[in-house]
């Protein structure tokens, strides 16, 4: 094999991960937290119809960028009302944000459909998602911010009797989430595809949430993962153009099978699921009177 | 004085009469917004209303369209109130319909050539077996490595789609079809009798009533329905009385597996006649909404089954009539959601104001 195609297949994989990685280490922080947000492809397509349609108007890459996480923002917060306000269940709410998003994302979307834009070189993001992780990873284990916002996620009663506010913390998480779930959609809108297709996320935010158990809740881990799966898929699609005959879909569903498995090796045994997945995952916190 | 703002106080009881409400309050709180968007959107929101939820359904062909969708969406979400009833959160309906339509589907391309009294009924049953069975893996690896049934059951509807998908693209794929993704259609008495002539409603409907009324029975009248709900409310006492919890999970599991599977089977067998790649619009997400909405009774499952349905039809109608893309459809499916899910706290808490002085 050639020097040459080996850094076009890495630079490929590159690009296609990337928004795995957003999404993947958004939703990892909401569900440290203890909330688990199932709206992770609705929001991304929200993220990526909006940043499209401000830039063919604004022409703004900076403005597209900033509105569509600022709609991520607004998607997430409408989430976060409901479950930590209302104490609505966690995954029908999730479901519905998913349901709703790719309405909305196809009703705002419509008159842009193959409408041309200059696409933005992805290398910036790129390179920041990979800051981000070790960000996060950082604010996690050696800041105390991220030790309450873990302390949260396992058990929010005790967090709750020393004083911290669980609702603060959890609405800033899910905000967060939000934000980097946008942020990957319009990296897709913008710098992946650059265009605008109903549904275009194509699944991503399915794979981002399988993620998030595959890492078994830890931020490194998000980018390995995220790399695997994205590597998987990008090694189907070069065997099928080399003419193999081999059926991509066993590929294509990899990345879940193998999330179903991990699940089941971190499950089985008490304490390795008590050291990965956050306790409170899913239950609502409500602070009686 | 009073504080401007109620505070939220949890009721001893849950209120019945708010359990009958918050649907119809959802309801109408959806069509408040949905207006609100049509408005924005340019529309006048009168015949934009009418477009989507009263023209869909003024012709005999509508009334039969609106029970063809709302046939799958009701069978689903009934097999669904098994497990929610237990708090479990079976969330992979779609892919138990998509296995039941493999499984069910399957025995239809095997006998292609063959008429026979017996053949619908097998493919019912191998469809009832294939949801059954997928739906049997979360219960298996919940009871066996408790693992959270939530997300391997999400994650089993994406296998489930790609070995559909592997199949009509590869082995079963029509070898008459010029290389569509698509199976050879099923010989004429594998298909679902129509009900009426010249109208899409299908015998699915016939089945999903009478399992509904099975299911009415089985919750009221039975015992395996008594523990389903008491382990629901209180794990606790469910154990203390003796209920083995792992039994009601398998059983929960597989009925609503199989539900979905007949549902998915009768897709395929009624108003599509072969397999192919998408099968199903959302049918088994959707449900979920029908069975919340539906508050997990089985007549409220019926008339739940019938709203959501009005908005499949309505977004079709909307996309001919407004030029508006039918996925708008998922707009109203997610805020009637919303609103459910934001105004069930009425049911369970309610809202007072504290006397400040």
């Amino acid at each position: 094999m050639n020097l040459d195609l080996i850094l076009g297949i890495l630079q490929i994989v590159l690009i296609a991960t990337t928004p795995l990685v957003f999404a993947g280490i958004g939703e990892l922080v909401t569900e440290k937290s203890g909330v688990l947000n199932l709206g992770v492809e609705g929001m991304m397509l929200v993220g990526a119809v909006s940043a499209f349609i401000i830039l063919v108007i604004t022409g703004s890459y900076f403005l597209a960028f900033f509105v569509s996480i600022l709609s991520g923002i607004i998607m997430s917060g409408l989430f976060a009302f409901l479950v930590l306000f209302l104490m609505s269940n966690q995954i029908a709410t999730g479901l519905a944000l998913t349901i709703f998003g790719i309405g909305l994302s196809s009703m705002l979307g419509k008159q842009y459909i193959g409408t041309p834009i200059d696409g933005l070189s992805p290398w910036f993001f790129v390179i920041f998602s990979f800051l981000i992780v070790f960000l996060v990873s950082y604010f996690f284990y050696k800041t105390k911010a991220g030790l309450i916002l873990r302390a949260v996620g396992e058990s929010h009663n005790s967090a709750h009797a020393l004083g911290y506010s669980v609702i603060k913390i959890r609405f800033l998480s899910i905000l967060f989430g939000g934000s980097m779930c946008a942020l990957a959609g319009s990296y897709i809108s913008i710098c992946y595809a650059p265009m605008w297709q109903e549904g275009m996320t194509a699944g991503r935010g399915w794979i981002a949430l399988a993620l998030v158990v595959f890492a078994t809740w830890k931020p490194e881990r998000v980018l390995i993962g995220a790399y695997i799966f994205g590597g998987v898929t990008i090694l189907q699609m070069n065997l099928q153009a080399l003419g193999l005959r081999f059926p991509g879909q066993f590929f294509s569903m990899a990345p879940y099978v193998a999330t179903i498995i991990v699940l089941v090796l971190i499950s089985s045994n008490k304490l390795r699921i008590k050291l990965s997945a956050p306790a409170s995952l899913t239950i609502p916190f409500y602070k009686g009177r | 004085m009073n504080s401007l703002f109620p505070s939220i106080v949890s009721r001893s009881q849950s209120s019945g009469l708010m359990n009958f409400f918050v649907p119809i309050i959802s309801i109408v709180l959806t069509l408040i917004t949905g207006s609100i968007i049509f408005i924005l959107l340019g529309f006048d929101p009168v015949y934009a209303l009418y477009t989507f939820f009263i023209s869909p359904i003024s012709s005999t062909y509508g009334i039969s369209e609106l029970f063809v969708k709302a046939t799958p969406l009701a069978l689903i979400a009934i097999g669904l109130s098994y497990c929610f009833k237990n708090n479990i959160y079976n969330i992979g309906a779609e892919g138990q319909l998509t296995m039941g339509a493999i499984f069910g589907g399957g025995i239809g391309i095997l006998f292609h050539d063959t008429n026979a009294f017996w053949l619908l009924p097998l493919m019912i049953f191998a469809g009832a077996i294939g949801g059954a069975l997928w739906g049997l893996i979360p219960a298996i690896l919940k009871t066996k490595f408790n693992t959270n049934e939530i997300l391997t059951s999400l994650m089993l509807v994406y296998v489930a789609l790609f070995i559909l998908d592997y199949l009509v693209v590869g082995p079963w794929k029509d070898p008459f079809g010029y290389s569509f993704p698509k199976s050879r259609p099923f010989s004429e008495s594998g298909r679902m009798p129509l009900l009426f002539d010249g109208l899409r409603v299908h015998f699915g409907l016939i089945i999903t009533l009478f399992l509904i009324f099975v299911s009415w029975f089985i919750f009221s009248k039975t015992i395996f329905g008594f523990q389903l709900k008491v382990s629901g409310y209180s794990p606790k006492a469910a154990r203390y009385a003796g209920f083995n919890q792992t039994t009601l999970v398998f059983f929960a599991f597989a009925i609503c597996g199989a539900f979905a599977g007949i549902a998915g089977l009768a897709e395929v067998s009624g108003p599509i006649g072969l397999l192919y790649r998408d099968i199903s619009p959302n049918y088994g997400f959707t449900a979920i909404i029908v069975a919340f909405l539906g508050r997990l009774h089985p007549i409220g499952i019926i008339f739940a089954s019938l709203v959501i349905a009005l908005t499949y039809l309505g977004a079709e109608d909307a996309q001919l009539f407004l030029q508006i893309p039918s996925a708008v459809g998922f707009i109203f499916q997610g805020l009637v959601l919303f609103y459910l899910l934001g105004a069930e706290l009425l049911i369970n808490y309610k809202l007072t104001y504290k006397k400040l002085l």
